[in-house]
C-alpha cells in the first residue's frame, strides 16, 4: 500500500472507531434516560404530599405515605457513611502512601472479595454480629451492614485516584520540607478529590438502594422508629415489599419511592460536589 | 495511569534516619499507624465474614463434602443439597453481563473522556452515575416489565431465526432466563465501568497523547494504543468492580432468571444463581441443614470470587510487564 | 475537612432528636399470607390504644419461627404449624414452651391462562397432582378433560408456575398434594420450599401471577385474596366428598368447621382436604406464635389484650379482606388458652 493509501485507511479506521465509541455512549445514555424517564413517569404521577408526610396505611387500603421510610433511610445511610467511608478512605491512604506491596496486595484482595459478597450474605453476617447477640433488630445493625458494603468501593477507587496524582506534585511538596502526612493531607488528597468524591458517591449510591442487607438487620417498621436501637422502615425495603405486593396502590407508591430515592441521591450528589469543590483542582490534562 | 506500587521514594531510609519522636511530632508515624489500622479493619471484616460462613455451614460440609459442588439436586424436603446449578447460573450470567457491558462501557468512557466536550461529558457522567443509584429492586421491576417482554417478543425470536442452529439459542423462549438476567446485569454494571474508566482516562497526562499525535498517529491510534494502555490498570479495576457487582447481585437477577435450578447450554433456559436462591429461600429455611446449606452456598460464592479475582490479578501482572505506566 | 466534620456533627445532633417517646413498641414477624389482615388489626388496635405500637413485618413463615426462637422479635406468625423439632428447639433455648393461636383462615387457588378458554375449570386431585408432577403435560389430557365436559381444551403443553421463594402458600399447596397423591408425598413432599419436578419459579404471589398472566397455557397457584383483588380466573377443586368447590369465604370456613370439633389443645392442625360437603380442600389456618412467658409484663399484657380483641372485634374485619373468620368453637378454646401466657 502506498503511504497515502495507508494514511487514508488509518484515518478511516480512526473515524470509524471513534464513531463507534460515540454509539456506545449513545446506547448507554439512552438506556439511562429511558430508565429515568420510566421512573419519572410512573413515579411522578404517584407522588403527592401525603407520600412525604404520612405513615404507611394499613395493608389493602389506599393512601398513606412513606415518611418513616424516608427518615429511616436517611438515618441508615448516615450511619453507613460514618462507618464505611473513613475505613475505606484512610485505608486507601495507607495503601497508596505508606504500605509495602505485600500488605497492599492482601488488603486489595480482601477489598475485592468483600465487594463480591452478595448483599444477602452481608445481611446474614450483620445479623449474626449485630442482631443475634443483642436480641433485637436495630437501625445500628442496618447501618453497619450498609457501611460494610461501602468499604470496598470507597477503598479501591480512592486508592486508584490517589495513585493517579502525578509524582511531581508530591515531590514538590516534599522538596518544600513538608512531612509525609502534610503532603498527603494538603497536596495529594486535594489533588485527587474529584475522583475520591466520585468513589464515595458511587459507594453511597450503591448502598442507598440495597434491600437484602436491611431485611435481617433493620427489618422494617410501620411506625416511626424511635432512637437508633429499633427496627426502622427504609425506602428500598418498602419498594421491595410494595412492588412485589398485590395492590395497585402499592405499585404506584413503589414507583414513587424509587423516584424519591433517586432524587435524594441526586440532591446529595449535587450538594456534596458543591460544598467540596473548593480546593486545589488539577487542570484536566 | 500509574502502577499498583507506590510511586514515592517513601518510608525506608528517610524515616529511619530521623528520630522516632521527630517522626511523631510530624505525625507521620501516627498517620501510618492509624491508616494501617483502618486498612487492617478491611481485612478483619473480610476474614470475619469467611469465618462466619465457614462456621455456620458445618453440617452440610460434613454431610456432603465436595459432592456439594458437583451435585445438581436441590431438595429441601428430603435434605439433598447440591450447588452445581447455582454455580453455573452465577458464572453464566456474570460472564454474559461483562461480555455486553465491557465493550459498551469502555467505548462510552473513551467517547466521554476523549471526544466529548467537557460540559457534555460532565453532564452525561452525572446522569450515568445516577444509574448506579437506582435500587436493584427497580432494576428487577424494569426487567420484568420491559426487558422480559422485549426479549420474549423481539430479541429471542430474532436470535432463534438467525442463530438458532447454535446450542446457545435453542429451546423454548419465555423471556426470562439466563440471557435476560445477563442483559439486566449488564445495565446495572455499566455505570461502574464508564464512571471509573472515564476518570482514569481523564487523568492520563496530556503529554502522552500529544507525544503520540506528534509522532503522526491518528486520534484513534493515540487513544487506543497509548492512552488506554496507560490507563489499563484503572480500567481493569473498574471491570473488577463490575464483576463483583454482577456476581453478588441478588434482587434484580432473582426477578428475571426463572428460579429453576437447571443447567442448560441454551441461554433462553431459565436458571438460578447463588445470590438469587439464597435471597429467595433464606428467610423461610427451616431446619439447620437447610439453612446451613444456603450459607454454604454463600461460602461457595466467596470462593468463586476469590478464584476469579486471583485469575484477574494474574492477568494484570502478565500484561503490565510490557511497558505500562510507571509514572 | 473541618466543614465535613461540622456537617456530620450537626446531622448527628439532629438525629438525636429522634429520642424514645413513652410508647410501648412490640415487634413481630412471620407469614406474608395474613399480612393484610394483621396490619389492619394492628393499626386498629393502635388507634384504640395509641400507647401500644405493634410492628409486624412479613418475612415469611420460616422467618417468623426462626426469629421468635432467637428472641429477636416478641412474637411470630406462621402459615404452617411448628413441628415437634422446632417446638423442642424453642423450649430448649428459652426454658418454656411456645403457643400457637390461630387467627384467620385462608386458601390457595389454581389460576391459569389458556388462550380461548374463559370457562371456570374443574380440577380433580389427580389432575392437579399429575400436572404439578409433570406427568400430565397437555391441557386436553383425559384426566383434565373428563372433569370439564363442554370445554374445548387445546392440545398445548402445560407450563407450570410455582413459587421460587419459601412460602406458606407453597406449604398449603404441597400439604394438599401430599394428602391426595402418594407419589407426590414420596417424591416431593410438603414444605415451604420443595424440589419442584417441573415448571418455572416466580417470586411471591406477584411473580407467579405475572408469569401466569403473560405466558399462555400456564397454570400456577396463588392466595385467594390475591386472586380476588386482581381479578384472576381460578378453578374449582374437587373436595373429599366429591363436589367441585370454588374457594370463597363460606367454603373455607366450612373446611375449618369440621376441624373445630377435633381441634387439639395446641391448635396445630392441618385442614387441607377436610371433610364436609361444602368444604374447600386447599384451606388452612394461620397462627400467631406467642411465647408462654414474658419477662416484660407490659408487653405480655399488651399482646394478650390484642389477642382478646382480635378474637372478638377483630374477626369482623376479616371478610372484607377475603379472609374467613375462625369458627366459634375455636375462638372459645383460644380465649381459655390465653391464660397460659404468663
Amino acid at each position: 500500500m502506498t503511504v497515502n493509501a495507508q494514511l487514508r485507511w488509518r484515518k478511516f479506521v480512526s473515524n470509524f472507531m471513534l464513531t463507534m465509541t460515540g454509539l456506545c455512549a449513545l446506547v448507554a445514555v439512552s438506556v439511562l434516560f429511558f430508565i429515568l424517564g420510566y421512573l419519572v413517569y410512573h413515579g411522578g404521577t404517584s407522588i403527592n404530599w401525603d407520600f412525604f408526610t404520612k405513615l404507611p396505611a394499613p395493608v389493602g387500603e389506599n393512601g398513606g405515605g412513606m415518611a418513616n421510610a424516608i427518615v429511616g433511610s436517611a438515618k441508615l445511610l448516615m450511619l453507613a457513611t460514618l462507618f464505611g467511608v473513613p475505613i475505606g478512605f484512610f485505608g486507601a491512604i495507607y495503601l497508596a502512601e505508606f504500605s509495602g506491596s505485600n500488605v497492599a496486595f492482601v488488603v486489595r484482595y480482601a477489598a475485592d472479595l468483600l465487594n463480591g459478597v452478595p448483599s444477602i450474605v452481608i445481611g446474614i453476617f450483620a445479623y449474626s454480629i449485630a442482631v443475634q447477640p443483642f436480641k433485637h433488630f436495630s437501625t445500628y445493625a442496618g447501618g453497619f451492614a450498609l457501611g460494610v458494603m461501602m468499604i470496598p468501593i470507597t477503598l479501591r477507587s480512592t486508592e486508584q485516584f490517589l495513585l493517579g496524582v502525578p509524582r511531581a506534585l508530591r515531590e514538590g511538596a516534599m522538596a518544600l520540607g513538608a512531612s509525609k502526612w502534610k503532603t498527603i493531607s494538603t497536596v495529594v488528597v486535594p489533588a485527587a478529590y474529584r475522583g475520591i468524591l466520585t468513589a464515595i458517591l458511587l459507594a453511597f449510591a450503591r448502598v442507598a438502594g440495597e434491600t437484602a442487607p436491611l431485611l435481617f438487620t433493620a427489618l422494617g417498621n410501620r411506625y416511626w422508629s424511635q432512637g437508633w436501637n429499633e427496627p426502622t422502615a427504609s425506602l428500598p425495603v418498602m419498594i421491595y415489599n410494595y412492588a412485589i405486593g398485590p395492590f395497585e396502590d402499592w405499585h404506584r407508591q413503589a414507583w414513587a419511592a424509587g423516584l424519591v430515592l433517586l432524587a435524594l441521591i441526586l440532591v446529595i450528589n449535587i450538594v456534596a460536589r458543591a460544598i467540596l469543590s473548593r480546593g486545589i483542582s488539577v487542570p484536566r490534562s | 495511569m500509574v502502577t499498583t506500587s507506590t510511586t514515592l521514594p517513601s518510608a525506608g531510609p528517610v524515616s529511619g534516619s530521623r528520630s522516632f519522636f521527630a517522626g511523631l511530632r510530624d505525625g507521620d508515624e501516627i498517620a501510618r499507624l492509624i491508616t494501617f489500622l483502618f486498612a487492617a479493619t478491611v481485612v478483619l471484616i473480610t476474614l470475619l465474614i469467611v469465618y462466619m460462613l465457614w462456621r455456620n455451614s458445618v453440617l452440610p460440609r460434613h454431610k456432603f463434602g465436595f459432592a456439594f459442588l458437583r451435585t445438581s439436586t436441590w431438595d429441601p424436603n428430603f435434605d439433598q443439597f447440591g450447588a452445581l446449578p447455582f454455580i453455573f447460573g452465577t458464572l453464566v450470567t456474570s460472564a454474559l453481563s461483562l461480555l455486553i457491558a465491557v465493550p459498551l462501557g469502555i467505548g462510552a468512557a473513551i467517547f466521554l473522556a476523549e471526544l466529548a466536550p467537557a460540559r457534555l461529558s460532565d453532564t452525561l457522567e452525572f446522569f450515568i452515575d445516577l444509574l448506579a443509584a437506582v435500587p436493584s429492586v427497580i432494576y428487577g421491576l424494569l426487567g420484568i416489565f420491559i426487558v422480559v417482554p422485549i426479549m420474549r417478543d423481539v430479541i429471542q425470536p430474532a436470535l432463534k431465526n438467525t442463530l438458532g442452529f447454535l446450542p446457545l439459542f435453542k429451546g423454548p423462549a419465555f423471556g426470562i432466563g439466563f440471557l435476560t438476567a445477563g442483559v439486566v446485569l449488564a445495565i446495572m454494571v455499566i455505570p461502574y465501568i464508564i464512571s471509573v474508566s472515564r476518570e482514569v482516562l481523564l487523568s492520563v497526562p496530556r503529554d502522552q497523547r500529544e507525544a503520540a499525535l506528534a509522532l503522526g498517529s491518528t486520534r484513534w491510534e493515540s487513544t487506543w494504543k497509548v492512552v488506554v494502555p496507560f490507563a489499563r490498570t484503572g480500567i481493569m479495576g473498574s471491570i473488577f468492580l463490575a464483576l463483583a457487582r454482577a456476581l453478588g447481585e441478588t434482587m434484580a437477577v432473582t426477578m428475571v432468571i426463572g428460579n429453576t435450578p437447571s443447567i442448560s447450554a441454551s441461554l433462553f433456559s431459565p436458571g438460578d444463581s447463588i445470590a438469587s436462591v439464597v435471597a429467595n429461600q433464606f428467610t423461610e429455611a427451616t431446619g439447620e441443614l437447610y439453612t446451613q446449606s444456603l450459607i454454604e452456598l454463600g461460602l461457595v460464592l466467596f470462593l468463586l470470587t476469590f478464584i476469579l479475582n486471583g485469575l484477574a490479578r494474574l492477568l494484570i501482572v502478565a500484561t503490565s510487564q510490557r511497558g505500562s505506566a510507571h509514572a | 475537612m473541618k466543614r465535613i466534620t461540622a456537617i456530620f456533627l450537626v446531622t448527628l445532633g439532629l438525629g438525636a432528636f429522634f429520642v424514645a417517646r413513652a410508647v410501648l413498641s412490640i415487634n413481630g414477624a412471620g407469614a406474608s399470607f395474613p399480612e393484610p389482615i394483621y396490619s389492619k388489626w394492628f393499626d386498629e388496635y393502635h388507634k384504640k390504644d395509641p400507647n401500644i405500637q405493634i410492628n409486624y413485618q412479613s418475612i415469611g413463615s420460616g422467618g417468623g419461627i426462626k426469629q421468635v426462637t432467637e428472641g429477636t422479635v416478641d412474637f411470630g406468625a406462621s402459615d404452617g404449624p411448628m413441628n415437634d423439632d422446632q417446638l423442642k428447639a424453642f423450649q430448649d433455648k428459652h426454658g418454656f414452651p411456645i403457643l400457637h393461636f390461630p387467627t384467620v383462615l385462608g386458601a390457595a387457588v389454581p389460576t391459569y391462562n389458556i388462550p380461548g378458554v374463559s370457562a371456570e375449570l374443574n380440577f380433580t386431585p389427580e389432575a392437579l397432582a399429575g400436572i404439578f408432577l409433570g406427568k400430565i403435560t397437555k391441557w386436553n389430557d383425559p384426566t383434565i378433560a373428563s372433569a370439564n365436559s363442554g370445554v374445548n381444551l387445546p392440545g398445548n403443553d402445560i407450563l407450570v408456575v410455582h413459587r421460587s421463594d419459601g412460602s406458606g402458600t407453597t406449604y398449603i399447596w404441597t400439604d394438599y398434594l401430599s394428602k391426595v397423591s402418594d407419589e407426590w408425598k414420596t417424591k416431593v413432599g410438603k414444605n415451604t420450599s420443595v424440589n419442584w419436578p417441573t415448571g418455572l419459579g416466580g417470586n411471591k404471589n406477584e411473580g407467579v401471577a405475572g408469569l401466569v398472566k403473560q405466558t399462555p397455557n400456564s397454570i400456577g397457584y396463588v392466595e385467594l385474596i390475591y386472586a380476588i383483588k386482581n381479578n384472576m380466573p381460578f378453578g374449582k377443586v374437587k373436595n373429599s366428598s366429591g363436589t367441585f368447590i370454588k374457594a370463597d369465604l363460606a367454603s373455607v370456613t366450612a373446611a375449618a368447621a369440621g376441624a373445630a370439633k377435633d381441634m387439639p389443645d395446641d391448635f396445630r392442625v392441618s385442614i387441607t382436604n377436610a371433610p364436609g360437603k361444602t368444604a374447600y380442600p386447599i384451606s388452612s389456618f394461620t397462627w400467631l406464635l406467642i411465647p408462654s412467658k414474658f419477662s416484660d409484663a407490659s408487653k405480655r399484657d399488651a399482646i394478650k389484650g390484642f389477642v382478646k380483641w382480635m378474637l372478638a372485634d377483630g374477626q369482623n374485619d376479616t371478610e372484607s379482606l377475603a379472609y374467613s373468620k375462625l369458627p366459634k368453637e375455636v375462638v372459645a378454646k383460644e380465649i381459655s388458652a390465653l391464660d397460659k401466657v404468663q
